[in-house]
């Protein structure tokens, strides 16, 4: 927060995604601020539990507001949280293990109603504050405390997850690319429905990808992250799950849902349509008059 | 003559037992006799044995009544499994198309020919409800009049229905009248000088929460709680208002966090089972500090139990609902207007002392009809979070109590955390600043312990103190020992955790106070006796209330084991 805390006990480890994440998105709060005018106390990061959820104690430049919650639940704090106050801008800091494993019961749910939040996901394919456990995404037969045979389970394709599970707006990233990860964070911001930026961002202590991600030809190690081309279509869904079952990791917008209508903004026009409108106490209980 | 009429309509679920008693009592109501219903029945659409009991009485009622003046009997299973609960002088109306009876306080009816008769084949509870009003010479007029009114909906076929029913309800009177089998005639009702209204325990709670300024009600369909999610459906309409339907009960109270945290007065309504999966989102809006209201309709027994029975065995888990250090506020209604003014209540504690709050009602009073006399709205007194004006920049959890809460959107931006954290929300695990910010969640509580309870006969050694849907047959039963001479004080508070200070000091002066509630392990004697009162409970676990005579013969034999007097019951 604003004041530094000389006693906070919290540190990424030397070298984390994490750190390119979090420029990336104070610098898209600052800009949304600029742009629109509005103060960016006007935002709140709803985090969860694990290194990723600790950005919203480490964010620094103009405060935004914080709610760190308990593990896997971000999701479901947002949905009351911007549907009771839909002038909020709400985002969501998560890792693969809070959003995709205990949380991932809470992302249909929010993809069906169409929930007017942006989720920024930091996967780093393991459970990094509880020192080194698979995760979801935690490729098969790695190695890990919990999975000392190699990993059995199948890992996850978190891209296609999201867009069976009817996400209107999706991007993926690298928190290497803290620019190009800004602009993603601003337009999904703005995107009028449930926004996911997915974004690679490696453990250096547990499981370090920066060099399967972006390749190194010297050793020979070939990028699994290649850049969207120019010429996708971010309307045609097909397209997107194309790109996300290629068994590589895409690089940039993948879909956008087209003519989205936010939670919100279905009640406020259901309300419109049935002329539903408030009765005072006073005529609730007079109805019931003996 | 008689005071009161108590009538059971049992069968099947799906036969309109619950509507035939709710009926019978609308009817009551509206030509100004007090009525009290009660209904019990399985959790499935159709099927499975299910009752509704209608008291009806010139004095205000206090429980649903424990012997039957008609039990109305639409197979021969509810006949065989209510019979025993019928008055000596009581009378039995079934279904003569399903079974014969050698009964000679029976009365046959073909119910459902002579509904087909009527012209309405959907009229047999009509049928049966004129042959009850034959029998309790309770004058045809008042039912007719009353069904004119309820079936004038603006529909083209409200004329046939209504002719229909009417014709329903003689068909059945004058097939009572041939048998010749009386009941004891109703007194006339004494129409009472103040407005009143008929409503069910679950209405007037949600019509409180209304009242004290209720902004989101975020809720998960759950018997017996449900009804309340879908009142609020129904009713809270306002721009800036949102009822929402949840995928889960984790997910209700996650997003009841965010909605208390946005600067909104949220709610939730919920039974045993939701409640269980709210514990850790409850222990977040303790240690974050966000104020939000949970109503937990109690049902029967652990896991899915008896989902449409009464009990009051959730007082433990309310009051720690999670794991850790926590006493959540608890408010339990013991009546209608408790629902209504306890829940405003409710909604005001978690406004000043900035934490969640448990409503613990239960089937039995959610589920309860009514006449109450209008609540008087200008007695309403709403509460409101004290909002931060930004004087203590980013730090939120300042003091030794509660702290100005920052708005969203305004100043003061910080973090609301549910790990443990310094002023500002930032995540410490220091001792010293966890021994502090626990103290002071500890210590907030203190705004709310001086909540309002009836004291009677305070010199006696020897107490009674219901809680909860128990008060009323506690009440009775209380009142018939009293009257018979015995000298016992009366305590009674909807105000559970934290307890009035001066009741509990009041408490600790007694030999000895029992505790009439519907739990197997006496789970409100345990924590007064914790707190240093010598409390023990009078305990019963069937899924249904206290019977008035039950209980009255318990409490005699608990004071004479205990304390080795009492005289004259």
């Amino acid at each position: 927060m604003s004041k530094r805390n000389p006693v906070y006990d919290f540190k990424w480890c030397p070298g984390c995604g994490d750190f390119g994440v979090k420029r990336s998105i104070e610098a898209a709060l600052v800009e949304r601020s600029v742009t629109r005018s509005e103060s960016v106390e006007q935002s709140v990061i709803v985090a969860g539990i694990g290194c990723s959820g600790n950005l919203v104690h480490l964010q620094e430049g103009p405060q935004p507001f914080g709610l760190h919650g308990i593990h896997g639940r971000t999701l479901p704090i947002a949905y009351g949280l911007k549907s009771s106050r839909p002038d909020l801008n709400v985002l969501i800091v998560s890792g693969d293990g809070d959003f995709l494993s205990i949380g991932a019961e809470h992302i249909g749910p929010q993809a069906k109603r169409n929930l007017d939040v942006t989720a920024v996901i930091m996967d780093n394919g393991v459970y990094g504050l509880t020192k080194g456990q698979a995760s979801p995404t935690t490729e098969l037969e790695v190695v890990t405390s919990t999975t000392p045979y190699g990993k059995l389970d199948d890992p996850i394709s978190p891209l296609e997850f999201y867009l069976a599970a009817g996400v209107g707006w999706l991007a993926s990233s690298m928190s290497t690319q803290v620019k190009a990860l800004q602009d993603l964070i601003t337009e999904a911001m703005a995107h009028p429905g449930f926004s996911i930026v997915h974004v690679q961002s490696p453990c250096t202590t547990y499981n370090d990808t920066y060099a399967a991600l972006k390749g190194n030809e010297k050793e020979g190690i070939e990028p699994i992250a290649f850049p969207i081309p120019e010429d996708h279509d971010p309307t045609d869904l097909d397209a997107a799950y194309r790109l996300a079952r290629g068994g590589r990791i895409p690089i940039g917008r993948l879909y956008q849902r087209p003519n989205s209508i936010p939670s919100h903004e279905r009640l406020r026009l259901a309300r419109e349509r049935t002329g539903a409108t408030q009765k005072s106490v006073d005529e609730l209980l007079s109805a019931m008059a003996i | 003559m008689s005071k009161n009429l108590v009538v059971r309509f049992a069968g099947e679920g799906g036969q309109g037992v619950v509507g035939g008693s709710e009926i019978l009592a609308a009817a009551a109501a509206a030509v100004g006799y007090h009525v009290l219903t009660f209904s019990t029945f399985p959790s499935q659409i159709k099927g499975g044995p299910a009752w509704g009991q209608a008291r009806i009485s010139t004095d205000e009622i206090l429980s649903s009544g424990d012997e039957l003046d008609v039990l109305v009997a639409l197979n021969q299973y509810a006949y065989d499994h209510n019979v025993e609960e019928l008055s000596p002088k009581g009378v039995v109306v079934y279904n003569s198309e399903e079974f014969e009876l050698s009964d000679d306080r029976a009365i046959g009816l073909p119910a459902d020919q002579m509904a087909r008769d009527s012209g309405n084949p959907r009229a047999a509870n009509m049928v049966v409800i004129g042959a009850v009003a034959q029998l309790a010479g309770f004058p045809l007029k008042y039912l007719e009049e009353f069904v004119t009114i309820r079936f004038t909906r603006g529909r083209p076929g409200d004329q046939q229905i209504i002719e229909g029913n009417i014709a329903a309800l003689h068909l059945g009177a004058e097939a009572a009248a041939t048998t010749g089998l009386s009941l004891e005639g109703l007194d006339d009702p004494v129409p009472s000088p103040d407005e009143r209204i008929l409503i069910k325990g679950f209405e007037a709670a949600a019509l409180g929460a209304i009242a004290a300024g209720l902004d989101s009600f975020i809720g998960y369909p759950i018997s017996p709680a449900t009804t309340m999610l879908t009142y609020m459906e129904a009713n809270l309409h306002g721009a800036d208002k949102f009822v929402g339907q949840s995928s889960s009960e984790i997910e209700s109270i996650a997003a009841l966090v965010g909605a208390g945290f946005s600067g909104k007065k949220v709610m939730t309504s919920t039974a045993g089972p939701g409640l269980s999966l709210m514990g850790e989102g409850l222990g977040l809006a303790w240690m974050a500090e966000i104020p939000l209201v949970v109503v937990d309709v109690q049902r029967g027994g652990p896991a899915t139990g008896l989902p449409t029975k009464t009990e009051q065995s959730d007082l433990i888990t309310a009051i720690n609902p999670g794991h850790g250090d926590m006493s959540v506020p608890i408010i339990a209604p013991g009546s209608i207007e408790e629902a209504f003014w306890g829940t405003i209540e409710a909604v005001n504690w978690a406004e000043r002392y900035q934490g969640p709050v448990i409503v613990l009602s239960e089937a039995s009073i959610a589920e309860r009809q009514q006449d109450i006399v209008m609540p008087d709205l200008s007695l309403v007194q709403v509460e409101s979070r004290v909002v931060s004006d930004g004087s203590t920049g980013n730090e939120r959890y300042v003091g030794d109590s509660v702290a100005p809460f920052p708005v969203p959107g305004g100043p003061g931006a910080y973090v609301a955390n549910g790990s443990e954290h310094d002023e500002q929300g930032d995540t410490t695990h220091l001792p010293e600043v966890h021994v502090h910010q626990t103290d002071r969640r500890f210590k907030k509580l203190e705004l709310l312990a001086n909540g309002t309870f009836e004291a009677e006969q305070t010199g006696a050694s020897v107490a009674i103190l219901p809680w909860g849907g128990s008060k009323g047959s506690a009440r009775a039963a209380y009142l018939e020992l009293t009257a018979a001479g015995e000298d016992l004080a009366w305590y009674y508070t909807m105000f559970i955790n934290p307890l009035p200070t001066a009741l509990l000091e009041e408490l600790r002066q007694k030999e000895l106070v029992l505790v009439p509630e519907l739990n197997y392990l006496g789970q409100f004697s345990q924590i007064l006796r914790s707190k240093g009162v010598n409390a023990y409970s009078i305990t019963q676990y069937t899924g249904l209330p206290f019977k008035v005579e039950d209980l009255k013969h318990r409490l005699a034999a608990e004071i004479r084991a205990r304390v080795g007097k009492l005289a004259a019951v």
